[in-house]
């Protein structure tokens, strides 16, 4: 226990996000959050101004998946803090550690419908992992010392701090608890040993084994555990669309992500599969298609750190809840033991091997010179492999899953559960300051950029260039494509025709702006970008027809995926 | 199936939100739930009993005890439980014999009886929902003016 120290609730805030290590702030002041605002002038930890709260939340949100500490956003009372429910919404689906303190109006006034007053505590509830409210300011270090523990460990989520003004206002004696307890929370378990073993066993006992990983796999680092796992076992790898770049895509035994928009090859193989090792999944109905086919067909190992996802969506044969790093290096440690290597190559992996080769070779992509493919397989080819892809939602989301191959694992992000538009570009500044050493780049969309393009004027005055990668359909393309799809072609409200003009939108902010109308272009395009130390925004141009495909539709299994024809 | 989930929060504001809130954003069903503060007053004991599938019964304890407010969650085995509800009845009196035939009931199930007037009376029942029920459809024939119930309470049996 540190010495106790009189101060306000605002400087014991600050005091005790220091000491968690915070360095940055994303956020935009109000009435009832200027107290703490005033400690910006006395302290080290530096504050980037945001256009909209939600903006905000989502820079903290990139910032903590890059970074995997907690990224803090601040917001006011009432709207303030209504507009970053999305955020925190969004970082409670993808399992992102973030920490946001909104101000409130007095504790004298709560209930009172004052003015500028909401209930964030209650209209947070469902979309947070915690939520405190400190009502007097010497119950301040405390919630920030539990609410960053909350939010980093377990299965990471966003914490909520909402802190009357008067609080933030009041001195008190104040004590920064080091040693803490939380009863009734314990974030993991101790890895499962005879589950690990029978895990192995059914793996070694199936002729058609596959690896399913998924977003945890990313968020507990768990890369080489992955794939000294795949390579001793021979086991072909699909990811889920979070799990993307769990493992190599270069790899000879990577397929990519399975699920609506998956690889070809990837859903080919995951019907065929006899069992699986799903790490860190949810088994999203967007991965799995209708639930009741996956499960016939499969066994389930089922990996994860929330006990509470085991048999939610998908019944296992085997649960291995913990940490599913610890967990695979467990298995690893047993397949030593018991001197398991797997070298031959079977019928099962010679077979993939020639699926994955066929539709490299045979999935039909769009034939014009700026096809979706072409321009993502260009953007790979000029990226250093260590650059960091966020993506906007839409059909340029899944083009980028389809056609962007992330060879360093864990360096894509996107808003996957929530589907949050406008997540991309915001989250790529969070990416950014987490790692200014590297490209940061928002394979984005018109629809979805236009969003929470504002947040160029943050990027811009705040010196963090990052680059916004627009494939300019002039549309909401995915709308669009379910309306030619399933709607007779009926096209309603999907046309953005070309309005704004991103170019000169970018140049009003004092961010360059590039159009790249030809392969040529943009091969410049994305040089001048890595190139500049300034934001720049590429605008390209392309075919509003052109489709995502492969396509699983909703409601239907994996084994019905619709094709390029 | 018929389930009782006992469990053990901290005793704060708005823990009993934040419970009934998990039942209604994951489509759980509560049938009935009863709170109140434990032996200890930072804790509180709520009992809450629902009707579904045994998967989603797993689900419910799952996602309870992820809670950082829940300290301890269990399903309870009904046969190693004792369970109770109050339940307060005001019945309809017609004609002079419905008094003394709805004592009788009440005694048999043992209930006691309140507020006698002239058009009605008032029986108080601590029983299993079963046996509420059962002594419900009994007295549904004089009439049932009003009805008052607490939920189930429930506790495991030592040693179970």
């Amino acid at each position: 226990m540190n010495k106790m120290k009189t101060m306000t609730g605002a400087k014991a805030l600050m005091t005790a996000m220091e000491k968690e290590g915070v360095k940055q702030v994303f956020g935009i002041p109000g009435g009832a959050n200027l107290p703490m605002y005033d400690e910006f002038a006395r302290c080290n930890i530096r504050h980037i101004l945001a256009r909209h709260e939600q903006s905000a939340a989502h820079m903290a949100d990139g910032f903590g998946r890059v970074s995997r500490k907690p990224g803090v956003c601040f917001a006011t009372s009432g709207p303030g803090a209504t507009n970053i429910l999305t955020g925190l919404a969004t970082a409670q689906a993808d399992s992102s550690p973030m920490i946001a303190v909104t101000g409130q109006v007095p504790v004298a006034m709560i209930g009172k419908d004052a003015f500028q007053e909401s209930d964030i505590i209650g209209m947070s509830n469902p979309v947070v992992k915690y939520a405190f409210q400190p009502r007097k300011a010497s119950e301040v270090p405390e919630a920030v010392r539990k609410g960053f523990y909350i939010a980093r460990t377990g299965r990471p989520g966003p914490v909520l701090i909402d802190i009357p003004k008067d609080v933030q206002q009041n001195e008190a004696e104040m004590e920064f608890p080091d040693e803490f307890k939380i009863q009734g929370y314990h974030p993991w378990a101790d890895p499962d040993i005879v589950a690990c073993e029978r895990a192995i066993d059914m793996l070694l006992n199936s002729e058609k084994p596959i690896i399913l990983a998924g977003g945890g796999t990313i968020i507990s680092s768990a890369f080489a555990e992955l794939q000294s796992i795949a390579e001793t076992l021979m086991l072909p790898v699909v990811t889920t669309f979070k799990g993307k770049g769990a493992f190599p895509e270069n790899h000879p035994l990577s397929l990519g992500p399975i699920g609506m928009h998956g690889h070809a090859e990837a859903n080919k193989m995951m019907t065929e599969a006899d069992c699986v090792l799903a790490i860190g999944t949810r088994f999203s109905d967007r991965s799995v298609g209708t639930f009741e086919a996956f499960e016939k067909r499969l066994k389930i190992i089922h990996m994860d750190v929330d006990p509470a996802e085991i048999g939610k969506n998908q019944t296992a044969q085997v649960a291995v809840v913990g940490d599913v790093k610890a967990s695979l290096r467990i298995m690893i440690k047993l397949l030593l033991q018991r001197s398991i290597k797997k070298t031959e190559e079977t019928t099962w992996i010679k077979h993939v091997k020639e699926t994955k080769a066929y539709w490299k070779e045979n999935l039909k992509i769009h034939p014009g010179e700026m096809g979706a493919a072409k321009i993502l397989r260009k953007l790979r080819e000029l990226l250093p492999k260590e650059s960091i892809i966020t993506t906007e939602v839409g059909q340029h989301q899944m083009w980028a899953s389809l056609f962007y191959d992330v060879i360093q694992p864990g360096t894509f992000f996107s808003s996957t559960g929530l589907g949050t538009m406008g997540w991309g570009f915001p989250a790529s500044i969070g990416a950014k300051v987490a790692r200014p050493d590297v490209p940061v780049v928002d394979i984005a969309g018109d629809g979805s950029f236009s969003m929470t393009e504002n947040s160029l004027a943050t990027a811009v005055l705040e010196d963090i260039p990052v680059i916004v990668f627009i494939l300019n359909n002039f549309s909401l393309g995915m709308v669009a494509q379910w309306q030619r799809t399933f709607y007779d072609k009926r096209m309603i409200g999907v046309d953005q025709q070309h309005c704004p003009d991103y170019v000169k939108l970018a140049e009003s902010y004092g961010a360059q702006g590039i159009r790249a109308q030809s392969m040529d272009e943009l091969d410049k395009a994305i040089k001048t970008a890595l190139s500049s130390d300034i934001v720049t925004v590429i605008d390209i141009p392309i075919d509003p027809l052109e489709d995502v495909l492969p396509f699983v539709a909703p409601g239907t299994s994996l084994a019905d995926m619709v094709l390029p024809s | 199936m018929w389930a009782i989930i006992s469990i053990l929060v901290e005793n704060k504001t708005g823990v009993l939100f934040k419970i009934t809130n998990l039942f209604r954003a994951r489509n759980f069903n509560i049938d009935s739930i009863s709170v109140g503060v434990t032996e200890n007053p930072d804790y509180s004991r709520m009992t809450i009993t629902t009707n579904t599938d045994e998967k989603q019964v797993a689900q419910i304890v799952k996602q309870l005890d992820k809670m950082i407010d829940t300290v301890d969650v269990k399903q309870l085995d009904e046969h190693k439980t004792v369970y109770r509800e109050l339940c307060l009845f005001m019945i309809k009196l017609s004609k002079a014999s419905d008094s003394m035939e709805i004592n009788k009931i009440a005694n048999a199930y043992g209930g006691k009886v309140h507020d006698v007037k002239k058009e009605s009376l008032m029986v108080e029942l601590t029983a299993t929902p079963h046996q509420i029920h059962a002594f419900e459809e009994l007295i549904k024939p004089f009439g049932i003016l009003d009805v008052a119930r607490t939920g189930v309470a429930a506790l495991q049996r030592s040693g179970s």
